[in-house]
């Protein structure tokens, strides 16, 4: 298969329901290994998109392909086998109610492959430790928190190694740490075990920064295609109406300016003065990977939830303003500030950190993982100075060169390194 | 706008024949992809990997609903025993009461009340597991893991009233001429050989046949219209929990009443 071929493709689909056209010509090119998140109105078809990839619903008009091959000319079991390949994560979960777990869990194996009772039991069992639902075994889904329960879907998902793996709305009622918590452990497993995503979400911006493509439905059709940074430069009432409504001007995880605001802000101050002041950046950031490998999704975007509140309360004192523009990245602009005073502050920002936040970050964790377990944290800084011309994306570059460890943690030395 | 403007402007009688008309179509269509949906799931029963849920539905079904189906049994007999018995009194004919008890409850009592009763039990809790199902999207969720809803949902409820009904109607006969000896030989003294030389020597083997028959028509109605109605709630123009309640409603209603019309078919036939 040529690289170029996506690995799904919607050609000119169309879908009504009764009088009302909910896909009106949809063209959509998904590709292989990529998270791709559709965004869209209420009612503009987002779920009736996703069932037509698995089949739950047909096109009335229109074809839609995998690799290269359109879904409605598969022999049986050609159609087999391509559904074999994806599944599905359902809103709500849709766990079988009168099962338990592991049972859950099971029943595609049992139901679609030859497997013996221990090898099934195997292929369970580690499906569930993956998932940290080891506890949650012989438990019933209503005997379970909303996050759990989508863990166990995600696990009965998995459970059939997919390569396609379609999440629709997974952080919906979520509270902010739970939805950075799915998004973390969508990226996490995506990692560990090698699919295509594509999801429906609202989460904006968090299920940007774990996003390859974005797709916005827009009137039955797809208003835009691209990444996030395309997206926010387009100039279309799609744009405005939607995106950055639903941005709003709050990061909900670390309550730090959303990257609209934070871009408003900024234009602002480049715009505001006659003559250009010395304007100074700095880019902080976590490995937050490998603090999830160590202590799990929900306590690391707590460290990353902390570090977030720090920065804002510290900086926002100076006159700084700050914003997450990636997963696990923060960048503030200090107005009126040169690089070197800008570099004092961040050592003594960094120093005070380490001194305070970071050593509740173990007390934190130890009631979250349990008082054994130990991990490393390490927060890296660059500073840069601004110049009028520079859009915001190339003070990150150039404060990613500088970034070097400013403050670290280390539980078996119960403090810095 | 304009088909209001239209039905306003028909005259009565079209009015009549087009609800007349439409009702009936309905009816059809409905049945119809009942038809369809129960050859979908019988052909599925003989699929592998549906004995354990066969076995599981046959208990819930069959086994669970033995209780109920016995208790009724036992009144249905004792009540038949009072009633023939004051009846046939009039008559100088107290002797063949045995056999009246017998041949009511085998040939007719036995599969109809087995079958309402069964309905009652499980037909409703299908109906409305089913309907749960779907709105709880459980039944997309099974089409998503490649397990076809109706070989793994439908098929072995299918099976399990087949197995059941004629199982329990048995047992619902040899109960219901018990309760009548109960009545009519315990308490008001009709002679006890007499009693169970006549259900001995009236009931044949057709009957018992005839019986067995209705019971397994009756299994193959119930569980197709309960499964169907709440297989199918989301199509209803109600939505969610409304649904559900009204495909359970739906489900014991047509249940009962095709029963009794599937009883007079199934009778006339066997006469």
């Amino acid at each position: 298969m040529a690289t170029d071929t996506p690995l799904i493709e919607f050609r000119d689909v169309t879908k009504q329901f009764g009088d009302r056209t909910v896909l009106a010509g949809v063209n959509l090119k998904i590709y292989e290994n990529k998270i791709t998140t559709i965004i869209g109105k209420s009612g503009t078809g987002k779920s009736v998109l996703l069932k037509h990839i698995i089949g739950l619903l047909k096109p009335d008009e229109g074809t839609i392909l995998y690799q290269g091959k359109p879904l409605n000319t598969m022999k049986t079991g050609e159609w087999e086998q391509y559904r074999s390949r994806v599944a599905y994560l359902f809103q709500n979960n849709a766990l079988l109610d009168s099962m338990t777990v592991s049972e859950n869990v099971a029943l595609p194996l049992r139901q679609t492959t030859n497997l013996g009772k221990k090898e099934i039991d195997k292929r369970v069992r580690k499906r569930i430790a993956d998932l940290e639902l080891v506890d949650a075994l012989e438990k019933y889904p209503s005997e379970l928190s909303g996050g759990m329960q989508k863990r166990v879907a995600l696990a009965r998902a998995l459970v059939t190694d997919p390569t396609i793996v379609l999440f629709d709305e997974p952080t919906t009622g979520q509270d902010p740490i739970r939805k950075n918590m799915i998004l973390s452990m969508i990226v996490h497993y995506r990692r560990k075990f090698g699919f295509t995503a594509i999801m429906i979400s609202h989460d904006i911006p968090d299920v940007f920064f774990i996003s390859d493509q974005i797709v916005i439905l827009w009137e039955g059709m797809v208003g835009f295609e691209g990444s996030y940074e395309e997206a926010i430069r387009l100039k279309h009432p799609m744009i405005d109406e939607f995106l950055r409504s639903l941005e709003g001007f709050e990061d909900q995880l670390t309550g730090l300016l959303s990257r609209e605001a934070f871009r408003v802000h900024y234009g602002a101050m480049l715009g505001g003065a006659e003559t250009m002041p010395a304007v100074s950046a700095a880019l902080f950031s976590v490995e937050f990977d490998l603090l999830q490998d160590a202590l799990g999704p929900l306590a690391a975007l707590e460290v990353l939830r902390s570090l977030g509140e720090y920065t804002n309360r510290y900086f926002r004192s100076v006159g700084g303003f700050s914003a997450r523009h990636s997963r696990d990245e923060i960048l503030t602009i200090f107005p009126h500030t040169s690089r070197d005073e800008a570099q004092q502050m961040v050592t003594e920002f960094a120093r005070q950190l380490e001194q305070e936040a970071l050593a509740n970050i173990q007390s934190n964790a130890q009631t979250t993982i349990g008082a054994q377990a130990c991990f490393e944290v390490y927060v890296h800084a660059g500073v840069t100075e601004v110049s009028p011309t520079d859009e915001i994306n190339q003070i990150i570059e150039r404060a990613r060169e500088n970034q070097h460890i400013v403050a670290t943690h280390r539980c078996d030395t119960g403090g810095s390194a | 706008m304009a088909d209001t403007e239209l039905v306003r402007n028909r005259k009565p009688l079209t009015l009549v024949f087009a609800y007349v008309g439409r009702i009936a179509l309905r009816l059809v269509s409905d049945f119809g992809a009942m038809a369809i949906f129960f050859f979908l799931a019988f052909v599925n029963i003989f699929r592998r990997k549906q004995v354990f849920e066969i076995v599981s539905q046959t208990y819930y079904i069959g086994a669970r609903s033995s209780l109920i189906v016995m208790l009724v049994g036992f009144f249905t007999g004792m009540v038949l025993g009072l009633q023939l018995f004051y009846t046939l009194v009039k008559f100088g004919a107290v002797g063949v009461l045995g056999s009246a008890v017998a041949l009511s409850l085998i040939r007719e009592l036995g599969p109809v009340l087995t079958a309402v009763m069964i309905t009652a039990r499980a037909g409703s809790a299908m109906a409305a597991e089913m309907g749960i199902m779907r709105i709880s999207e459980q039944v997309d969720a099974l089409y998503t893991m490649r397990i076809d809803p109706v070989r793994y949902l439908i098929s072995p409820r299918i099976a399990a009233s087949i197995i059941s009904f004629p199982l329990l109607t048995a047992f619902f006969d040899l109960i219901g001429i018990f309760g009548g000896y109960i009545s009519g030989v315990l308490l008001l003294g009709t002679n006890a050989g007499t009693y169970f030389y006549r259900v001995q020597s009236s009931v044949n083997m057709v009957d018992i046949r005839g019986g067995f028959i209705k019971a397994l028509v009756f299994a193959v109605i119930v569980s197709t219209i309960c499964c169907f109605q709440g297989y199918f709630c989301h199509m209803r123009s109600q939505y969610g929990a409304k649904a559900v309640g009204l495909a359970t409603i739906s489900a014991v209603v047509l249940s009962c009443v095709m029963i009794l019309i599937a009883d007079y078919v199934v009778t006339s036939f066997l006469m």
